[in-house]
């Protein structure tokens, strides 16, 4: 076991690194960054001060090693913007995104699994072809649209729900529906497909032949097997959640990280960008990395090892 | 749609088809067999209709448009659907400019149609390189390979493509490009895994000892084992694509108009939300059958070529 989270440790320090060079070239694609940052209002020799200020005329090797090692220290540099340290303005933010991937995800999961599981025990019944249509519809829908035509529902029509913000508890509703029903229509058809998979094996054979009610079959043989896909999945649709997180904070004006990245990406305040990326890239990882160990804790069977390879 | 495992389609022996299929070139039998689950399967024909509407639609729509798309028109804007004055017919309303949103949705298509399959063609060609050398080298360079993959991964699809085109720039053709580039780390990893799964086989140590290049080994004899999980990977990677498009240029950071797409209609849209409902719908439905026409075929190529996959 702690071998096995050392080695993982050790490639997640290793993706680290790969993702601080992916952070630190994109905003030098097109060469330089100041092409990105100045105003084109800005005269040659501005540009020049500008350059020399950020240090963009040092050689590379030097501008990443500065970078790298102000980045393990949380330090991102200032927002070009509002002179405010870029990583502060990320964790302001920070709690409302992960409150936001929080609820989504409760939400997906709770109609996921009932959802998939009633499917696979009325297989082939209505119920089922509707939640498998409802599902695929849900994979087919962007989910930005999805989120204006709650509002069209919910704010324009009825005037139940506020339309944008987050100054209300019931402002988060629309948004986490937004992204927990996107999440939702990925886990139901996989736990519809596990859970399917499980019911044909032996044991649950055994388990209704030695008298067990069906409850207790499907809730503790067959569900806790077909969970572990489940669990897997999850942490790449934590991916899909944060990356849509960017879309649907910006359709809600959500106050989160995504919808700060793209407000900084609009007046070009690459540093907060950066910070941005870096905290996305961190959270993904490091929750994959949890869910790798819980993973062996619910699946004994699973070596000890690489799980992804 | 049906996510349950199933056989596959062959025919049976002795069957008609089976004895007129042998005595065909394989392409051509390959062919048959598709074409014979492809009537087996609602989901596959739904797919199949969906699609060659809308591809047609993407080559012929801008004969078939009733109006000028871009018409600027002001005395006609936010007329609701079906409005009609004594000339002229707006089956699905008009926006803020007075154009009219039914020529605007079919002339999008386009867009959305280019864009999905281009930037699959490129993201394919570099992740199945990637992946192909990354499991055939093995050792070091396969383990640093897959740590670079993972770390493209590891920040959101979405992230990525919003933070590469606020850098480089917007614009259809940077677009394609953008995505192309950023969306082939999963082709790398399947087309890897792949691979492994034939590597270590007797044919291919065959191969070597017959002192065939590395090379010619990864591109003839390994590469045809890929193309079927390939094929189904890139057919879901265009609804990926699409989507991506559409909230791209939702978020004003993909297609610039004059152009007209499906993402840009929708954020005209959200603005008139609370008076033009019509404006952030069509054109959302639009998406939504198009993806979903992509969806369906996918799910029918994967019960079709890649049993393995089901269910992912």
């Amino acid at each position: 076991m702690q071998t096995f989270i050392l080695s993982r440790l050790g490639q997640m320090l290793l993706t680290i690194f790969i993702v601080s060079l992916i952070v630190f070239f994109l905003v030098r694609l097109k060469g330089d960054p100041i092409s990105v940052m100045a105003p084109p209002t800005f005269s040659e020799s501005q540009v020049e001060a500008l350059r020399k200020a950020w240090g963009f005329d040092r050689p590379l090797l030097e501008q990443y090693l500065v970078f790298i090692r102000k980045a393990l220290t949380g330090d991102f540099g200032l927002s070009v913007q509002s002179r405010i340290p870029a990583m502060e303005l990320v964790l302001k933010r920070l709690l409302n995104t992960y409150l936001l991937a929080g609820v989504s995800a409760a939400i997906g999961l709770l109609i996921a699994i009932p959802l998939g599981v009633i499917s696979a025990l009325r297989r082939n019944s209505w119920l089922d072809i509707t939640a498998t249509t409802a599902a695929t519809l849900g994979t087919a829908m962007p989910n930005f649209w999805l989120g204006l035509m709650l509002i069209l529902i919910f704010s324009v029509n009825f005037r139940i729900l506020p339309a944008f913000g987050a100054l209300e508890a019931s402002s988060i509703i629309m948004p986490a529906l937004t992204l927990g029903t996107g999440v939702a229509a990925r886990l139901s058809r996989l736990t519809r497909s596990a859970m399917l998979e499980v019911l044909g094996q032996d044991y649950v054979r055994t388990a209704y032949s030695k008298g067990l009610t069906a409850r207790a079959v499907v809730i503790r043989h067959a569900l806790r097997n077909s969970l572990i896909p489940v669990v897997t999945a999850l942490g790449l649709q934590f991916g899909w959640l944060l990356g849509g997180s960017v879309v649907v904070e910006s359709v809600f004006s959500w106050p989160g990280i995504g919808r700060l990245m793209i407000e900084s990406i609009g007046v070009r305040d690459i540093t907060v960008v950066q910070a941005a990326l870096f905290w996305f890239a961190l959270s993904f990882i490091v929750i994959n990395l949890i869910l790798d160990i819980v993973y062996t804790f619910i699946d004994p069977r699973i070596q000890l090892r690489d799980v992804k390879g | 749609m049906s996510v349950e495992r199933s056989e596959p389609r062959l025919p049976e022996e002795g069957t008609p088809t089976a004895v007129a299929a042998a005595s065909l070139p394989l392409r051509q039998t390959r062919l048959r067999l598709a074409a014979r689950s492809l009537r087996r399967s609602h989901v596959g024909i739904m797919g199949a209709v969906l699609i060659t509407l809308v591809v047609l639609t993407a080559l012929i729509g801008p004969l078939l448009t009733p109006h000028d798309p871009l018409q600027h028109n002001l005395r006609d804007r936010f007329e609701p659907p079906g409005y009609s004055d004594s000339e002229r017919v707006f089956l699905l309303g008009t926006d803020q400019l007075g154009r009219d949103i039914l020529s605007r949705v079919i002339v999008g298509t386009r867009v959305s149609v280019t864009v999905g399959v281009l930037s699959v063609v490129i993201a394919g060609l570099i992740g199945v390189s990637y992946g192909l050398i990354s499991g055939f080298s093995g050792g070091i360079v396969d383990n640093l390979m897959m740590r670079v993959a993972d770390a493209f991964l590891a920040i959101p699809f979405i992230v990525l493509v919003v933070a590469v085109s606020g850098v480089v720039g917007a614009g259809l053709v940077t677009l394609i490009l953008i995505l192309g580039v950023t969306s082939w780390v999963m082709y790398a990893r399947v087309t890897r895994a792949e691979v492994l799964a034939v590597r270590e086989m007797d044919y291919i140590m065959a191969a070597r000892a017959l002192g065939q290049s590395g090379l010619k080994i990864m591109f003839k004899h390994i590469l045809p084992n890929v193309t079927g999980s390939i094929i189904v990977l890139a057919t879901m990677m265009v609804a990926t694509t699409m989507l991506a498009e559409a909230a791209l240029s939702f978020l004003g950071l993909g297609v610039q108009p004059p152009t007209v797409t499906w993402g840009l209609m929708l954020s005209d849209g959200r603005q008139y939300i609370g008076s033009a409902w019509w404006m952030s719908t069509f054109p959302g439905i639009a998406i939504t059958v198009t993806v979903l026409g992509v969806v369906f075929l996918g799910d029918w190529l994967r019960d079709l070529l890649d049993p393995r996959l089901q269910g992912r």
